[in-house]
């Protein structure tokens, strides 16, 4: 398929979805606080540019560091399990209890234990943990994945383990660590609306906080306008890391080259 | 230049490899390793080579200077032919300019200048062998240990490669061993073959093979398979 199409199909259907949306709503009248048409979310989005756009910077700066957060502590998890089979067995355990508990109900305990006067770094922690385990999962099996008879030849000419590590190691992981640090970035942004849910109006200044209060006063155009900010925001998460990995792989790699 | 001696070997799953295998190789020599699959040649070269640790026996090397080919290429992916064939003088520390050229004269020495940028996937099988034949030879070994390097390639790759490894063998005065399951390959390369028995592997015959086998239908090749034929199907 060309690249015109690739954009073009996927524009087109939305063209057309937002098309018939527009004519439902005026046909049958539908009340704006069940579902407002997509003219007026625009129009909300137009009024309340400034304030919008504040609330993006705020999730977005907390989803940004949440997701660097993880990917060094991912890392280095990672790192040190490749190096020590006693520590990942200690430690993997609970990494996947972290995994597995839901945010929302460890959420509160982080809040309260941070505090609200740092709100914003109990907002990354609580983010930082929901993108950690793609990141530590793809990069220990990145690690692990390493030819061993490279290795061999790694020992054969003396290599340290550092060597290792950075010779051959951590190429061979490059793939698996940018697949986990694609859905490890989308989880970074959910894990920062989900925290913003937590802590409540009043303290935070995210997107999250923007729906709730919308939706309070019913001002569902607005609430909609917020939504599709957040859905933008993730789209294009996942662009930059999909053009990252692509830029990365795309000499060596079967993942990129099956896509150029 | 290398001996083993006694050499014994048992593998965690209950496998016996090796049961007291000995042999030597003299500086300058070129010997082959030959006999069927899974009668443990791999596990006796990577011995050779300080790789694997035996059970039982000693392993006497003259030197650590040491070339490694496996039977697949084992390329980095993610790097260009001349990386991978610098990847010895990397570890080892050289200066980048100097690992460079060493690199890009051993890239030249197997017929590759000008492939010194591509990558691995934008090679043939051979092609590949060859980045991995540099990269041993990069690093300048006076031992240079091979398994089954040309087994999964096509015959006239496999017999070019051959003659390529002949000629860098008198050229560099280097000691070879050479593990192969091919009759006809160890007859024309070497000048010793050991003929070794099925699991647990022994070495069962010392053929050393007369001089003059300037081509593969040389009669005196042909004489010298022979020889060694016999010789595999009574270790059998």
């Amino acid at each position: 398929m060309n690249r015109a199409l690739t954009i073009a199909l996927p524009l087109a259907v939305a063209l057309a979805v937002l098309g018939a949306w527009e004519w439902a709503v005026a046909h049958w009248q539908v009340p704006p606080y069940v579902l407002p048409a997509p003219s007026a979310i625009a129009h909300a989005f137009a009024g309340n540019f400034t304030s919008l756009m504040a609330a993006l910077a705020s999730t977005l700066t907390v989803t940004l560091e949440a997701f660097a957060a993880a990917c060094v502590l991912g890392l280095a998890t990672a790192i040190g399990f490749s190096q020590s089979r006693l520590l990942e067995r200690t430690l993997y355990p609970y990494a996947v209890i972290l995994q597995v508990t839901p945010v929302v109900a460890i959420a509160p305990l982080i809040l309260i234990w941070v505090g609200f006067e740092r709100i914003n770094l109990a907002l990354v922690i609580i983010a930082t943990i929901v993108a950690f385990f793609p990141i530590l999962a793809g990069a220990t099996l990145g690690l692990k994945s390493a030819d061993f008879n490279l290795i061999d030849l790694t020992r054969l000419y003396g290599a340290s383990r550092a060597q290792q590590l950075w010779r051959v190691r951590l190429p061979t992981a490059l793939p698996y660590l940018l697949s986990g640090m694609k859905t490890a970035g989308g989880l970074a942004l959910i894990g920062a609306v989900v925290a913003e849910f937590v802590a409540g109006s009043g303290t935070a200044t995210g997107l999250a906080w923007r729906i709730v209060e919308s939706g309070n006063r019913l001002e569902i155009a607005t609430l909609f306008a917020a939504l599709a900010l957040l859905a933008l925001t993730g789209v294009l998460i996942f662009a930059a890391l999909s053009l990252l990995e692509w830029a990365l792989l795309r000499r060596w790699h079967e993942s990129a080259l099956s896509n150029s | 230049m290398l001996t083993l001696s006694m050499i014994s070997k048992r593998f965690a799953n209950g496998t016996q490899a090796l049961r007291d295998l000995s042999f030597a190789v003299a500086p300058g020599e070129f010997v082959s390793l030959l006999g069927p699959s899974g009668c443990g040649k791999s596990t006796a070269l990577r011995i050779a080579a300080g790789l694997l640790l035996p059970d039982s026996g000693t392993v006497t090397r003259a030197t650590d200077d040491i070339g490694f080919v496996f039977q697949e290429p084992t390329l980095m992916p993610w790097a260009d032919a001349l990386t991978n064939a610098r990847l010895p003088l990397d570890l080892k520390k050289l200066p980048r300019g100097e690992a460079a050229d060493r690199a890009a004269a051993a890239l030249a020495r197997v017929g590759l200048s000008g492939f010194e940028s591509s990558f691995p996937r934008e090679l043939s099988g051979g092609m590949k062998m060859r980045v991995s034949l540099a990269r041993a030879l990069a690093a300048q070994p006076k031992l240079l240990l091979l398994d089954e390097p040309f087994a999964a390639l096509d015959e006239i790759t496999r017999n070019q490669l051959g003659d390529d490894l002949l000629k860098l063998w008198r050229e560099d005065g280097l000691t070879v061993l050479f593990v192969t399951h091919s009759v006809s390959e160890s007859s024309y390369l070497s000048q010793r073959v050991l003929v070794m028995t099925p699991r647990p592997g022994t070495v069962m015959a010392d053929i050393a093979l007369a001089p003059g086998r300037d081509s593969r239908l040389a009669p005196v090749t042909i004489d010298a398979q022979r020889m060694i034929s016999t010789a595999l199907n009574e270790a059998a």
